[in-house]
């Protein structure tokens, strides 16, 4: 079977957010670009489905809408281990927009499942992967936090309040992945990177889509006031500030 | 026209997010003079339900059907859908955990409804809906215009006051006619611990980094926590070393929390664990280095050895709250 992996393409966890043009658009200078995390963990778990001989997990598609900009990234995904990428040529604007557009390419794919990652770190949108099950009208699990692919059966396992449950379902689906997926992001070995350059990166045109959301203006945190210390003789004085002007204790 | 607020129960109870939910509901609808709905699935006493009324739901759907015991998103994305066209909802309302984040993005392509997700304010204009958001993972924050008929929103947890109200609110049975085979994702087995306090339910959280050094020295975390009646949590690096279980995981990558008041004991205060904490209302910071970057992010703050601060913040604490 073939897993399909969504990527994002975002700034680096670490970046700070600046912004421009009247605070409306996210400032991109200097910016470093990575596989959103959450999509790196559910690469990696798809690449160890593939590597593992009890499955029939065969090979592993990236696909991500983005524009050029976004190559990069795919790259890194493709020396990580996927075996080819598409591109679906658009700016992503919209959540409501991307998933169309994923949509459209993935009705016509034949797959096990397609996994996204639960929340991309730039617009915290947590909706892509839900919009497209909606759009392709398929099975969706989501906080999936591990799958398990015996053969051509799949079973997932999702995070509830206090625990788990072990959830069978048929494929083609869509698992919306979060923590415990897998651990640690695999890291691109020289091979990989080498072979990276020739695997297939298909670029497609995007579908007519309608945005539904406009980030209209952005604001920074306000700064906080600075921290209180507190003598480490004198932990008592912690107490009563949380009692006395917190109002917690 | 109605607000429709989806409200989950745990086990027949309901818990403060849902009231926070039913809050909510009941602001935006003042803001758009309309009622309130409000939409439950399972078995809950009528006792119960109508404890949603006293957070301003003007009506309660109920549906108990034996196939929505567990989360099927599609069928839960049919079932939500057909409610908010019956009560013709022109606003839905759910919470941004995981239920909420796994079947609002799918309620917006089946009812074309702009979605904002993970809110902490009301909107700040219905004309154009415009909500706020945190963006960048909290680094920041937006303001979203959303165009579409119908709007879905999510609510962060604990971000929203309860309101209480004395209304009295009816209650309405409404049957599906979901079926088995309706189901395609069957739960095989379920493995939870229950009575446990919920990291993101928890008003207080003491949380421990790295610089506890080992998972033998987490007695005085717990203590601290059972004393204060809080969860304990902790950074990556400890439960990826399996000191404490995954599900205490702060940060980007891990929960994503917004108590009264967080504890950081030997946290350095890295950029993905603030992600996970920065809503706080109080954040309290123990840590031997002055320069740690916590201290950036700490509204009080103690530079020292947690081994030594901690045995005497718990005797201060077991001095003066008992
Ligand atoms: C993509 C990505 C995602 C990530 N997601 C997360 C996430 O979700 N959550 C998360 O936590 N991290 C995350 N990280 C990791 C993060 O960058 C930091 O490495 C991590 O938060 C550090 O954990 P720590 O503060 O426990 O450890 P350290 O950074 O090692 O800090 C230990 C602290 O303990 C102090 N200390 C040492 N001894 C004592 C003592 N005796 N008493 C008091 N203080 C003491 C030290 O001064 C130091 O400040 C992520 C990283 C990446 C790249």
């Amino acid at each position: 079977m073939r897993i399909f992996v969504c990527l994002g393409n975002v700034p680096d966890t670490t970046t700070k957010a600046k912004f421009t043009e009247n605070n409306s658009v996210f400032d991109t200078t200097g910016v470093q670009w990575i596989i959103n995390p959450w999509d790196e963990l559910a690469l990696t778990r798809a690449i160890e489905l593939k590597e593992d001989a009890n499955s029939s997990v065969e090979k592993v598609t990236v696909i991500t809408v983005g524009t050029k900009s976004a190559e990069p990234t795919i790259r890194k995904a493709l020396a990580i281990g996927a075996d080819d990428a598409i591109r679906i040529d658009a700016e992503p604007n919209d959540a409501y927009a991307v998933a169309a557009q994923l949509a459209d390419v993935l009705k016509d794919e034949d797959f096990g499942f397609v996994m996204c990652g639960i929340e991309s770190c730039d617009y915290n949108g947590s909706a892509v992967g839900g919009m497209l099950s909606e759009f392709l009208d398929l099975p969706s699990v989501s906080a999936v936090a591990g799958v398990e692919v015996e053969g051509e059966k799949v079973s997932v396992s999702r995070t509830i309040d206090g625990g788990k449950e072990i959830i069978n379902i048929d494929t083609p689906f869509i698992a919306i992945v979060h923590k415990g997926i897998s651990i640690e992001p695999r890291i691109p070995a020289m091979r990989g990177i080498m072979m990276a350059r020739k695997k297939p990166l298909n670029v497609v045109e995007a579908s007519e889509t309608e945005l539904l959301t406009d980030h209209k203006s952005f604001e920074l945190p306000q700064p906080k006031p600075p921290c209180k210390m507190i003598d480490p003789e004198n932990v008592k004085e912690l107490f009563d500030l949380l009692q006395n002007e917190a109002k917690i204790m | 026209m109605t607000v429709l607020v989806f409200t989950e129960n745990w086990d027949g109870k309901f818990k403060k997010l849902s009231f926070e939910l039913v809050s909510y509901a009941r602001e935006v609808a003042e803001k758009l003079n309309v009622s309130v709905v409000a939409l439950s699935i399972g078995e809950v006493d009528e006792d119960e339900l109508k404890k949603l009324g006293d957070y301003g739901a003007d009506k309660i759907v109920s549906i108990t059907n034996d196939h929505l015991k567990t989360l099927d998103n599609q069928v839960y994305t049919k079932v939500i859908s057909e409610v908010t066209q019956k009560e013709n909802a022109k606003v839905l309302i759910l919470s941004h955990n995981n239920t909420g984040k796994a079947i609002a993005p799918r309620l917006s392509v089946k009812l074309k409804a702009a979605l904002g997700s993970g809110l902490i304010r009301l909107p700040s204009e219905v004309d154009p809906f415009t909500v706020y958001k945190k963006v960048f993972t909290g680094k920041a924050f937006a303001n979203v215009i959303l165009n579409s008929d119908i709007k879905i929103l999510t609510l962060s947890q604990n971000s929203f006051k309860l309101i209480s109200s004395d209304n009295k609110a009816t209650i309405e049975e409404y049957s599906t006619d979901i079926q088995a085979s309706d189901i395609k994702t069957k739960v095989t087995s379920t493995d939870k611990q229950t009575g446990k306090l919920l990291l993101t339910d928890a008003e207080i959280v003491v949380s421990g980094g790295r610089g506890m050094k080992s998972s033998d020295n987490w007695g005085p975390i717990e203590e601290l926590a059972k004393l204060l009646g809080a969860a304990t949590a902790c950074s990556r690096p400890v439960s990826d070393e399996g000191w404490r279980p995954h599900e205490e995981h702060t940060g980007q990558t891990g929960k994503i929390i917004a108590p009264n008041l967080y504890i950081a004991v030997g946290i350095s205060g890295a950029i993905q664990h603030l992600a996970g904490i920065s809503s706080s209302k109080y954040i309290v910071a123990i840590n031997i280095d002055p320069d740690a970057p916590i201290f950036e992010a700490a509204d009080y703050g103690i530079v020292g050895d947690a081994h030594k601060i901690l045995p005497e913040l718990i005797s201060i604490v077991k001095e003066n709250l008992s």
